[in-house]
């Protein structure tokens, strides 16, 4: 197991090199950041003076380098556009981000497994095709509609929650239903698939044969079995809403990571575009390895491959 | 564009579903309104935007002032002012005057300011509001002096609108990223909380002097940024927002319908406009030719899209600048009447009788930009379209690889020629016209200080630029401001939210 983990964790710290390393390159191709930074006034000579201050006129590599040395000492540099130091500005919309994503993957979670797991005992029953219904709606609605709608009705005819902002708990339960709405329908299938493939095979029949109980056998012996798809992908939905939430996050005006990224990449404020696709990467990577290290343990076999 | 019709049914959804549940919260007496945009940072000298203007007239002050309607210049800060020289003005300084921390306001803060913000090192965004002033020095207590680098007229227009004054000690050791947090002014409203980006409280500043701006009414005021209009109007509707502004036309028009709200459209100082190629920096312009610029004025009907997309209070421009601005005079501007036949027989002339392909740039209002565009495939100018972030096309612009783009100047509200005209016909890298005579009289009217050399040369400039047809000026741009019954505002053409003239009915 040790092993396992380790080779793991070296294959995701390689990853995480490579995306940050791509992520810095592709953004010098997204225009230049002198010109952006120097504003709709500025001259020519002005933006050379702003090419040479902020050290656009080095090699890439060196600018990487340079750029990796001091992220690691979790100094990302100023942004440019807000002129306060990028790991603060960060954190304070991280919590927002974080929040959200764990909210909205446990809400997916708990819905779409126990709606999965009651289709695939009645397959083609009335609680599956609702299921169904759900699913494909919420595949193919668009969050920014979906959003709006959950709007006009909780917010502007019912009067229940507000319509955006952070200031309580009761400002996240929209933003929630939406990000995890969105997750919801793959979790979903692939729970219902995953049950429906278990709940055929022989050692599910030995299960029965002796004698255990209807509970113990979905439970204990079909859904763990089931699951463990379901564990790798929702580690991939996690990560995907860390860094995805964008548009949730406009709709709702929550000022989180997501769209902070998203305003980052107009404004070319390089150094918060850069820490972030860092951080995105690394929960991404992150996630994924705690996905393969539960896989493992919930499946022996995973361990050996 | 999918994504847009879904938007606007969501908004008619909106609209629909409303029940009269807007209320005001007269009874806190605080006024809450939404920035669309983050702003990035409060300190005014550090932001180049709309709502750092809208945040800079509420926390600060100017030496002058210019009465947004009138047009009037009056004392503020400055009690009076002269004329020394060409280049030093003599300010005497009201007394009295305390900034929200409580010091005084004197001649050492004037000094201070225009010494810190004139000195290129600490990086003022936006130069050009700034780099005219050489330095200050104090008379006494109460009389400064201001030292122009040269001639430039414009200076009292400057002092009215992008220069306001700020507590030396303070701003000497907080600096620009303290004052964005904290800021400090001797304003109208000050700061009580700034969350970067996202929110900004403000209360009514009850020491505030005798100043032109008037005394505040409402007491408190509560600004959130709410990217999305959709939100917006969500917010409006269930009475957690009393005004919203820069509302696109379809939906402020919709507002309007209802009884609940009122809707204000103001023209505002942006101008459209197409830039051509007539030096010929782009490989193989065809715009060097000017019947073929010529072509272009006479193809596109402004009026249609005046009438049809921008609406309310624009208006369509022959000039380029924004007719209000002093020396920006319409009678000097040829102006080029939408006839398409026309522009087929100036292209037949200019040996483009099977018509021409070009790269057609933009970086916003792609609905505009298309709409040019199809105006001008219908005369036969094929346009490959193309739409870029600012900064992209910007850099494109600069290094003269544009043959045409759309492109729009908001002359940063100053209300002088000198802000659009001369910023892009004095051989800078935006210059695609490189016209020695149209930058002569530039610099004439830009350096003189008598008006009437000023408005002769503008008109002289703006006569030459439009008879060349080096642009296709197009439409002023205007805004909508939509807010709850309760508020009583009379928006001003410049775009600034102005909160002191803002009251309960």
């Amino acid at each position: 197991m040790l092993q396992f983990i380790l080779k793991r964790l070296g294959l995701a710290i390689l990853v995480a090199f490579t995306v940050s390393f791509i992520s810095f390159s592709l953004l010098f191709l997204s225009g230049d950041p002198a010109a952006a930074l120097a504003g709709e006034t500025a001259s020519g000579e002005d933006v050379e003076a702003l090419r040479r201050l902020y050290g656009f006129d080095r090699p890439m590599l060196v600018q990487y380098g340079d750029w990796l040395f001091s992220a690691l000492q979790g100094d990302f540099g100023e942004s440019y556009y807000f002129r306060l130091p990028v790991a603060s500005l960060i954190a304070d919309r991280l919590s927002v981000t974080m929040i959200l994503g764990v909210c909205g993957i446990t809400f997916a979670l708990l819905t779409a497994v126990p709606l999965g797991v009651v289709a695939a005992i009645r397959p083609n029953s009335i609680i599956d095709r609702i299921a169904l219904f759900i699913s494909v709606a919420g595949q193919a609605m668009p969050s920014f509609w979906f959003g709006l709608i959950l709007i006009v009705v909780f917010a502007i005819q019912l009067g229940w929650l507000p319509p955006s902002g952070t200031a309580t708990w009761r400002h996240f339960i929209l933003p929630t239903i939406v990000l995890g709405y969105y997750a919801m329908p793959a979790i979903m299938r692939l729970t219902r698939a995953g049950m429906l493939d278990v709940l055929s095979s022989d050692y599910i029949r030995t299960a029965r044969a002796k004698g255990a109980n209807e509970t113990r056998v979905m439970f204990r012996h079909a859904l763990r079995n089931a699951i463990i798809p379901v564990v790798s992908l929702a580690a991939v939905q996690m990560g995907f809403m860390l860094g995805g939430s964008i548009v949730v996050e406009s709709i709702f005006a929550l000022h989180g990571a997501g769209y902070l990224a998203w305003e980052s990449i107009a404004r070319n404020d390089l150094p918060t575009v850069q820490a972030l696709i860092l951080i995105f990467s690394m929960f991404y990577i992150v996630f994924t390895f705690l996905a393969d290290v539960l896989n493992a343990w919930l499946d022996p076999r995973m361990r050996t491959s | 564009m999918k994504s847009t019709v879904l938007k606007s049914t969501v908004a008619g959804l909106i609209l629909a579903a409303a029940a009269s549940t807007a209320s005001a919260d007269k009874a806190n007496d605080t006024l809450r309104v939404a920035f669309t945009k983050e702003l990035e940072n409060v300190d005014s000298y550090f932001n180049s935007s709309r709502e750092g203007v809208v945040l800079q007239r509420a926390v600060w002050d100017g030496l002058i002032y210019r009465d947004p309607v009138t047009n009037e210049y009056q004392g503020n800060l400055a009690t009076e002012w002269t004329w020394i020289d060409d280049t030093t003005i003599e300010l005497k300084l009201r007394e009295g005057v305390k900034f929200h921390d409580g010091s005084d306001f004197t001649a050492d803060d004037v000094v201070f300011t225009v010494n810190y913000v004139a000195d290129e090192a600490n990086g003022v965004k936006t130069q050009r509001n700034v780099n005219w002033m050489k330095s200050a020095e104090k008379v006494d207590d109460y009389t400064v002096r201001i030292m122009l680098k040269e001639k430039f007229p414009a200076a009292i227009e400057f002092l009215s609108g992008p220069v306001s004054m700020y507590p030396s000690d303070y701003y000497a050791e907080a600096g620009p990223e303290g004052m964005g947090l904290k800021p400090v002014g001797t304003g109208p409203y000050k700061v009580t909380e700034v969350i970067p980006g996202q929110q900004f409280k403000l209360e009514a500043y009850e020491g505030y002097h005798d100043s032109p701006k008037g005394k505040p009414s409402i007491k408190n005021i509560d600004i959130r940024t709410i990217p999305d209009v959709n939100t917006q109007m969500a917010e409006l509707f269930s009475g957690s927002l009393d005004m919203i502004w820069q509302v696109p036309s379809d939906q402020a028009e919709k507002l309007g319908q209802r009884d609940e709200f009122q809707v204000s459209n103001e023209s505002t100082m942006r101008v459209g406009y197409l830039t051509m190629d007539a030096a010929g920096r782009s490989e193989d312009s065809p715009f060097t030719d000017i019947r073929v610029r010529k072509a272009v004025n006479y193809a596109i009907n402004r009026q249609e899209l005046v009438d049809a997309l921008l609406k309310g209070k624009s208006k369509v421009v022959n000039t380029p600048c924004f007719p209000s601005q002093f020396g920006c005079d319409e009678s000097a501007a040829v102006a080029y009447e939408y006839d398409p036949e026309k522009a087929k027989a100036l292209l037949a002339e200019a040996g483009y009788e099977d018509g021409l392909s070009v790269d057609f740039y933009a970086y916003r209002d792609r609905e505009y930009a298309e709409a040019i565009t199809s105006y001008l495939n219908a005369v036969g100018i094929d346009t490959n379209f193309k739409m870029l972030q600012y900064s992209a096309l910007r850099e494109q612009n600069m290094k003269g690889e544009t043959p045409i783009s759309f492109q729009t100047w908001g002359s940063y509200s100053i209300n002088d020629a000198s802000a659009m005209v001369s910023q892009f016909f004095k051989h800078g890298s935006l210059d695609y016209a490189m016209d020695d005579e149209t930058r002569d009289y530039l610099t004439k009217a830009d350096s003189s200080t008598d008006p009437e050399v000023r408005k002769e040369n503008y008109s002289k400039a703006i006569e030459r630029i439009t008879e060349q047809a080096y642009w296709a000026p197009m439409f002023s741009y205007n805004t909508n401001y939509v807010m709850t019954n309760e508020v009583n505002y009379t928006p001003t053409a410049d775009e600034v939210l102005r909160f002191t003239t803002m009251e309960w009915k």
